[in-house]
């Protein structure tokens, strides 16, 4: 480790060494710390991830870590009725995280970066109102000062530097889920390329139920509750699977939890010096959850504009903005809509949601949770004289 | 008092972390801390514990 650095990234997910990388590549010298021991573990996701974000980082599927490939989902009412959604555009994939996440920290290693796991930020080092390095604690307890010219905040759900920095990144508990998840053998599914997603207040209040197959009979099987809720995403998710006829005989391999962000994202991304991206910013896709293709999203266009900054010699918020309005142009605006989908999705009853079941199609569905079809949805909506309030809450 | 946290139950996924209103929990060596002179007992990371693994003495969280 040096002293100085032109980039410093708190964080070595997704968002974290994608942005490391893209730094690095465009010339800037870089350190990436993990405060966990393995990148990649424990892993707090239910694993899905398109092909299209794996475009965006010039990645291709690769069978080490890409490891079951999708063809869609069945979405299923508390009805047990369910709508079948395919995949059109886009493949997808489940992929296996604790590769995934390594190998783009070797990327960014390739690229010139430096990744170091264990290793944990104590405090921002600011001078004159302006972030210019952080503290950091090794995995052998020594206190070190690591000077920069650009931080990157990429520390996830319990981000605490978007916080030292400034930015108000803490969740109110209306806008975060509480998920759980077991990693499953054993189990006997529909079929191991659709996803299952359960939806419904009996099976998951304001949240829902995932299948998301990690081979023939394999699969992580989670749950998302909103956190405002009263009950525990653990009891739900063990009645849910004792009362599945193809899950209740499976076996446990691996235990998961943690936060998923459903809000709206970060309103301001920078500061002089500073940057928040991926979970720690909130970038998620407030509908399903997901925030793989959020975080390198993100974490491209942070790590391109630090190089940048860097060899401007200007690390100012303003120039930093320019991360924030590219990032807000193409991805997080439409974040922003989707939240709107989700604040009405979490307030059907089952008897409405067993209602849009029966006159939704599964591309409508697709193209919901990338921020289109919204007056598809809304026509539906409007069919049912107790879902038209929400109509207006849709399309505001 | 501070809130409590069951190192059996708890899996460490800082879900609690996050949704601090006072950044009085953290990560550190492969646990969850609590700082106590900044915890107000407020509850709010009991309540979204997926595990029921932290708890304020004196306010139950009903399942």
């Amino acid at each position: 480790m040096k002293e100085e650095y032109d980039v410093v990234v708190i964080g070595g997910g997704p968002a974290g060494t994608t942005a490391g990388r893209y730094a690095a590549e465009n010339g800037a010298s870089v350190l990436v710390v993990e405060k966990r021991d393995e990148i990649g573990a424990p892993k707090r996701c239910g694993e899905g991830l398109s092909s299209h974000a794996m475009e965006l980082i010039g990645i291709k599927p690769e069978p080490t870590w890409a490891i079951q490939e999708l063809e869609g989902a069945y979405v299923y009412a508390p009805s047990g009725k369910s709508v079948e959604a395919r995949f059109t555009e886009t493949a997808g994939y489940i992929i296996e995280r604790k590769m995934f996440d390594k190998k783009l920290a070797y990327m960014a290693v390739d690229a010139g970066a430096e990744v170091l796991a264990g290793t944990r930020a104590t405090s921002l080092i600011k001078e004159d109102g302006k972030i210019t390095g952080v503290e950091l604690l090794t995995f052998d307890e020594q206190k070190v000062k690591a000077k920069a010219k650009v931080v990157i905040g990429a520390d996830g759900v319990e981000s605490l530097t978007a916080r030292w920095a400034g930015l108000n990144s803490s969740h109110k508990l209306t806008d975060i889920c509480s998920s759980f998840q077991f990693e499953m053998g054993g189990l006997k599914l529909r079929d191991p390329h659709m996803l299952e997603i359960y939806m419904g207040n009996k099976v998951a209040p304001g949240g829902y139920v995932w299948v998301f197959p990690k081979g023939e009979n394999r699969a992580n099987v989670g749950i998302g509750l909103r956190a405002n809720l009263p009950g525990r995403a653990y009891k739900y998710l063990v009645d849910f699977i004792k009362n599945h006829p193809g899950l209740k005989n499976g076996s446990v391999i691996e235990i998961n939890g943690g936060g998923v962000p459903v809000g709206e994202p970060l309103e301001t991304l920078v500061t002089d010096g500073f940057m928040v991206i991926g979970d720690a910013a909130h970038q998620v896709n407030a509908i399903h959850g997901g925030g793989i293709k959020e975080a390198i999203i993100a974490g491209r266009i942070a790590g391109k504009v630090a190089a940048e900054a860097v060899k401007k010699g200007d690390a100012s918020k303003e120039v930093l903005k320019k991360y924030e309005d590219e990032w807000y142009s193409t991805e997080g605006n439409n974040l922003k809509r989707i939240v709107k989908l989700r604040r009405v999705v979490e307030q059907l009853s089952d008897d409405d949601l067993n209602f849009l079941a029966e006159n939704i199609d599964g591309d409508t569905i697709i193209k919901l949770t990338q921020a289109s079809k919204f007056t598809a949805l809304a026509k539906i909506l409007s069919k049912r004289p107790s879902l038209l309030r929400y109509v207006p809450l849709l399309l505001k | 008092m501070t809130v409590k946290i069951d190192r059996e139950l708890c899996i460490r996924c800082t879900g609690c972390v996050a949704v601090c209103p006072v950044g009085a929990l953290d990560y550190q060596g492969n646990r969850i801390v609590v700082d106590p002179k900044k915890c107000t007992d407020c509850n709010i990371c009991a309540k979204f514990c997926p595990m029921h693994a932290l708890s304020v003495p004196g306010k139950p969280i009903k399942d």
